[in-house]
This record gives C-alpha cells, structure tokens and sequence, in this order.
C-alpha cells in the first residue's frame, strides 16, 4: 500500500470495502409497486446504499448492503420485504 | 398521485458505504444525517470510539469532508484549536466545525475538555452520539449508561441487577455553562434531527446535540429495529427530544406515553430483569425516571 505524505486518506476511500459480503441471513427486495418515492428507507439506510429518485425506482446497493432490514421496517407502504439470501450457485 | 417534493440529495452521501460498522447501527446513519444538514463546508473532528474505528481505518476512509481524529479525551481540545486557526485566518464564515464523540467521551474521558470548550466560548458543534456504553471496546460501562443495564462491567447476578446508577445528565450540565443551543435528538426522529443540526450551525458560539443512537451489538437487539427502539426511548420518556435556544425550552411532545418495559423488552441488556425471577423494583424505578422527565419538561400535552 502506498503511504501518501502526512498518511492522508483520501475522501470515500471506503468504497472499496464492499460489505456486502456480510450478509448472512436476509436481504431486501424491493416490490416497486407501492412506492410513493418519500425517501424513508434512502435516509435509514445505515450503509447509504439505497438510491433512487422516483416512485418505484429505489434500489438498494447490495454491493454495500448488510441487510440489516430497517429499511424494510421503516416503509410506510411495506413495500420492501426481506427475502433470504440465497448462495449464487443454488 | 401527489407530486413529491423535490429535495437536495447533494449532501447525502458524504458519509460513504463501505464502512464497517454493525448492520442496522444507529451511530452511522446519525453521522450520515448530521453530515447531510450540515453540508460540505465543514471539518469532522472525531475522537477516538466506534465512529473512528469503522469509518476511518487507513486506506479506508468514509469522509467526504475534512476529518480529523485524535484520543478520547482532547477531542473537544482539538475542535478548540481548529476553531482558533480558522477565527485567526479569517475564516470562520467559510468552514464551520463539528466535534463528533461517544459518550464515552463526551460524559467521561473528555468532560473536562467539554467543558473547556464551552467555557472559552470556541464556534464548535459538539455532537455527542448516544449509545450509552463504551460498545467499540467491549460494551462497558459509561456514565451515560441507565439503571439497570448489563454491561460486561456491571454484570446482573445474586447481588446486582445490572448498572446501580442513574445515567448522567450530559445536556443540563454542558446547558449550566450558558452556551446559545444545546439540544437532544434521536435517530427515532430524522427530521428533528435535521432541524436541530441545521438551527445550531446557524447560531455562534458553542452548541451541544446529543443523539440517541441504539447499538444492536451492545444493547442485545435485532439489527432491524434500531428505528423502533430510539423512538421507544423517546416516547416512554426516557430519552426526552427537547432544545434549548437561547433559554427557550421547545419540547417534542409525546403522543402517547409508552410504558417503559416496551423499551426494555426489545433488549438483551434489560432481559435480566424480566422473566421469572423478574425485578419489579427495578423495573418500576426506571418507570419512575421517566414519569420525572415528562414532568420535568412537559412532554405530555395537557
């Protein structure tokens, strides 16, 4: 690894740790069928993995996601569930 | 279908994926909020705890924005000094400065530094984060931490339930010193949290925020209800949401009052004092806590 002067990280370097990899049980899916675009499960994301801009479109980054399932939890229209995490290969 | 609002998600992000904290913790979607009403024009100054071991490891930093880290103990020193840079260069309308610490620090190893700070009057946002023990080294024991909760360092058993002490009442005290704003905010709350966030930027001099983060990993609670918990602190009472500005005390109602043990049911720290050979005692003495802040601060509508 090289060491930049003073140590210095750089900004969001964090990218490259992609946690997604924790999941163990569960992850979200999203319906996208009630979704009234309010934003609630983008703002709990503990990662910061749910994008998305309008009604229907929010997707979470599973790259990131630990499936923790607040989101999940938090939506006013139950229109994200957890669904278990399933091996690539099954 | 109604049109939704637009909103800003410029600054939502300044927090980045990728670090390592518990699934479902409280402490790193505050920090992503507290970022996201302050905005890019500031400097992190972040003691050591949680927050700087998962969002600042080398080669892996999270921060969008300028961050410093230091010890446990001088994190408020350090804002100090950033603050006294920036007020000599002439710059303090550019960049504002925000102290980010657990409780750990801001109720035990840096209080005196806190109060410092206070005291000399420096242009800094304190945020303190919470998660009422020292979760990063273990789960022990904090000033912050509330009757009755197993901590590794005040364990139940046949002679203890738990924490024997009240939890330390960090905002009165930093509100004793006269500072402009001190407030308490929960991630229960986003909202509240943002308004709070943004009011105290607003004003100069040093302000105070406490935020109420629930640890999953620390308090024993499933990794999905970190929401329910925070608002279920706030709405029994035990974690009142009020602010102080410029005197003025503005309290968040509660609609309904929530009794206690809804709280303390959801934790692993707490399930000692249910069950069979259950603490009554104890469970109604937290109760009484409670009913004393939504007296204190008249968090029920009359």
């Amino acid at each position: 690894m090289k060491v930049t002067l003073g140590a210095v990280s750089r900004p969001g370097e964090s990218l490259v740790n992609k946690t997604g990899s924790w999941r163990t049980l569960s992850k979200p899916r999203f319906l996208h069928q009630n979704c009234t675009a309010c934003d609630m499960c983008a703002l709990h994301c503990p990662e910061g993995c749910i994008y998305g801009e309008e009604e229907n479109t929010y997707q979470n980054d599973e790259a990131y996601c630990k499936g923790c399932g607040i989101c999940a939890r938090i939506c006013p229209v139950k229109d994200i569930e957890m669904i278990p995490e399933v091996a690539e290969d099954d | 279908m109604p049109k939704v609002k637009e909103r800003d998600k410029s600054c939502d992000h300044l927090f980045a994926s990728g670090h390592t904290a518990c699934p479902g913790c409280g402490q790193s979607m505050a920090v992503r909020l507290v970022l996201r009403a302050a905005g890019r024009n500031v400097i992190v100054v972040n003691s050591t705890g949680c927050l700087e071991i998962f969002s600042s490891k080398f080669g892996e930093s999270s921060w969008e924005v300028p961050y410093i880290h230091s010890l446990f103990e001088n994190i408020a020193a350090v804002a100090s000094g950033v603050e006294s840079v920036l007020r000599a260069t002439g710059r303090l309308d550019e960049v504002r400065v925000i102290a980010m610490s657990g409780d750990g620090s801001a109720a035990d190893i840096g209080f005196g530094a806190i109060s410092g700070m206070m005291e000399r009057g420096h242009d800094v946002l304190y945020v303190c984060y919470d998660n009422e023990a020292y979760m990063n080294t273990g789960i022990q024991r904090s000033g912050c931490t509330p009757y009755y909760a197993r901590t590794t360092t005040s364990p139940p058993g046949k002679v203890s339930q738990g924490n024997p002490r009240p939890k330390k009442d960090l905002p009165q005290i930093i509100l004793a010193h006269g500072v402009p704003y001190v407030a308490t905010a929960s991630v229960g709350y986003i909202n509240d949290l943002d308004k709070k966030v943004k009011r105290a930027l607003s004003i100069r001099g040093p302000k105070y925020i406490q935020v109420h983060v629930p640890c999953p990993l620390g308090w024993g609670s499933d990794s999905s209800r970190t929401i329910d918990i925070a608002r279920l602190a706030v709405n029994s009472g035990l974690f009142p949401l009020y602010e102080v500005d410029s005197g003025e005390l503005n309290v968040r109602k509660i609609p309904k009052k929530v009794p206690v043990e809804e709280y303390l049911q959801l934790q692993v720290r707490f399930r000692h004092l249910f069950g069979s050979d259950g603490a009554r005692e104890e469970v109604e003495q937290i109760q009484r806590v409670a009913d004393e802040n939504i007296e204190k601060y008249g968090l029920m509508s009359k």
